[in-house]
């Protein structure tokens, strides 16, 4: 497939592996932020094809792993709210809160309904106007722009009942948060693709500015992320840290300014409760229109929140643990029977080190050669 | 969550395309990328179009991967 295969290209990737080995002399942590560059490292092998030289890292960038219980709490009371239908992807359907999850809501008589977009959601609300349809809006900015467009239209024809739970979160500040708490050393940092789509390159500036962190914005399949360690790489040994793209066909440096507008025109910044992090003011959207709002709609206590007892997802988000150190992991956590949303989500840290396994033994072959075989000189 | 793939825009009718995902066809909407014709691909994520794949900037992308081997080689 176009876009695709030529970013599969086992010669392209091995070119990149021998450019890293030649170039790579300090030892450098470099981190992916995105739960989908995790998956990808991991089904395609690429840690085992990188020099010692350099550590990988995964980040925070799995939107349902860091939606905090008390938001999923709210999330899964508007489900159990009578004359609610509660619209959401399905990747937060098994995903447990404090005492209960959307699938156990659904079970026990709640009107959950799986949506593939939130267009699908607006017509849930045109054909059930006596109902309010709830979409659960989870995601980072590369969903808020979609959502943003669905409350202009519900605006546009009028739909009333069409209402947002907005636990958006941005992914600027929480980086800022990241790297400025000092915890986790990260020298480079892959920067996620599709949120970049969105806001651009530019927002990332700060990083090698204030803290000296280079940057390179990657797409998702494996010569993408090698090109982007080859750029970090690059960068790091020179001594100049700067934000590369090397995801050039889908992000400009600008961003989508169409979709930030939307954004800008639906949400206001607010404060966003991020799991194992903590509040980030700032890194969260709130509605701007209260009619849209189902926060405001519906005066929702889901009551006292709780963690999973024995669940370190939140120590994992931050970088300083692997699943590997959480005694649940493989035991007792897994995806049938997962215990926190790092193993529920198929792009949480957990369920990825679950699937491929941490040395990823399993892993898919780049295009027909051997994982292991790349590195090979 | 944050997933997009690359899908081939085939017809446009108003702010709704119908696109090709290797051969399977599905639609999309254009509201975050007016710019889009019949013939571009564009990154889908939840039937929506949220960038405009540059084929300058792929072959551009592919060139620098080529230059970097070359340089490499010529050590
Ligand atoms: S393996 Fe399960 S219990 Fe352990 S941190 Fe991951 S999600 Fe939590």
């Amino acid at each position: 497939m176009r876009f695709i295969d030529e970013y599969r290209d086992s010669e392209l990737a091995r070119g990149l592996v021998e450019h890293i080995h030649r170039r790579s002399k300090r030892s450098l942590r470099l981190m992916e932020f995105c739960g989908g560059h995790t998956v990808t490292i991991f089904r395609y092998g690429l840690r085992q094809l990188l020099p010692p030289t350099l550590q990988m890292l995964s980040g925070p960038g799995c939107p349902v792993c860091v939606t905090a219980n008390a938001d999923l709490d709210k999330i899964i009371a508007l489900a159990r709210t009578p004359g609610v239908i509660l619209a959401t992807f399905g990747d937060l359907l098994k995903v447990p809160g404090s005492t209960s999850s959307l699938q156990q809501a659904r079970a026990e008589g709640g009107d959950v309904r799986i949506v593939y977009s939130t267009l699908d959601a607006l017509l849930l609300a045109r054909e059930n106007p006596d109902r309010a349809v709830v979409f659960a809006g989870i995601g980072f900015e590369t969903t808020a722009p979609t959502v943003a467009a669905s409350v202009l239209q519900a605006k546009k024809e009028g739909i009333d009942n069409y209402k947002v739970i907005s636990v958006h979160k941005t992914t600027p500040p929480v980086l800022r948060a990241l790297v400025g708490s000092g915890e986790v050393r990260v020298d480079g940092l892959i920067c996620p693709g599709h949120v970049s789509a969105i806001i651009g390159s530019r927002p990332y500036a700060f990083l090698p500015r204030e803290y000296g962190i280079g940057c390179a914005v990657a797409g998702f399949e494996p010569v993408d992320i090698l090109q982007a360690v080859a750029m970090l790489v690059d960068q790091l040994e020179a001594g100049e840290p700067r934000v590369d793209i090397a995801y050039r066909r889908g992000v400009r440096p600008e961003g989508n300014t169409i979709a930030l507008g939307m954004i800008e025109e639906v949400f206001a910044p607010g404060p966003a409760d991020w799991r194992g992090i903590g509040v980030i003011p700032d890194s969260g959207l709130r509605l701007r229109d209260e009619r849209f709002d189902a926060e405001r709609a519906f005066a929702i206590e889901p009551g006292p929140t709780r963690e999973p007892a024995g669940c370190i997802c939140g120590d994992i988000l931050r970088a300083v643990k692997t699943p590997l150190d959480c005694r649940l992991f493989r035991r007792v956590c897994t995806p049938e029977y997962p215990v926190g949303p790092c193993m529920v989500s198929s792009e949480g840290t957990c369920a990825t080190y679950y699937h491929y396994g941490q040395d990823g033994p399993e892993a898919e072959e780049p295009c027909g050669q051997p994982a292991r075989g790349a590195a090979d000189e | 969550m944050c997933l997009a793939i690359p899908a081939k825009i085939t017809a446009i009718e108003g702010t709704e395309a119908t696109v090709d995902i290797g051969g399977v066809t599905r639609s999309t909407s254009l509201v975050l990328t007016p710019e889009a014709k019949v013939g571009d691909y564009v990154l889908m994520h939840t039937g929506y179009a949220i960038s405009v794949v540059d084929e300058d900037e792929a072959k551009e992308t592919m060139r620098i991967i080529e230059e970097m081997m070359a340089l490499d080689e010529a050590r």
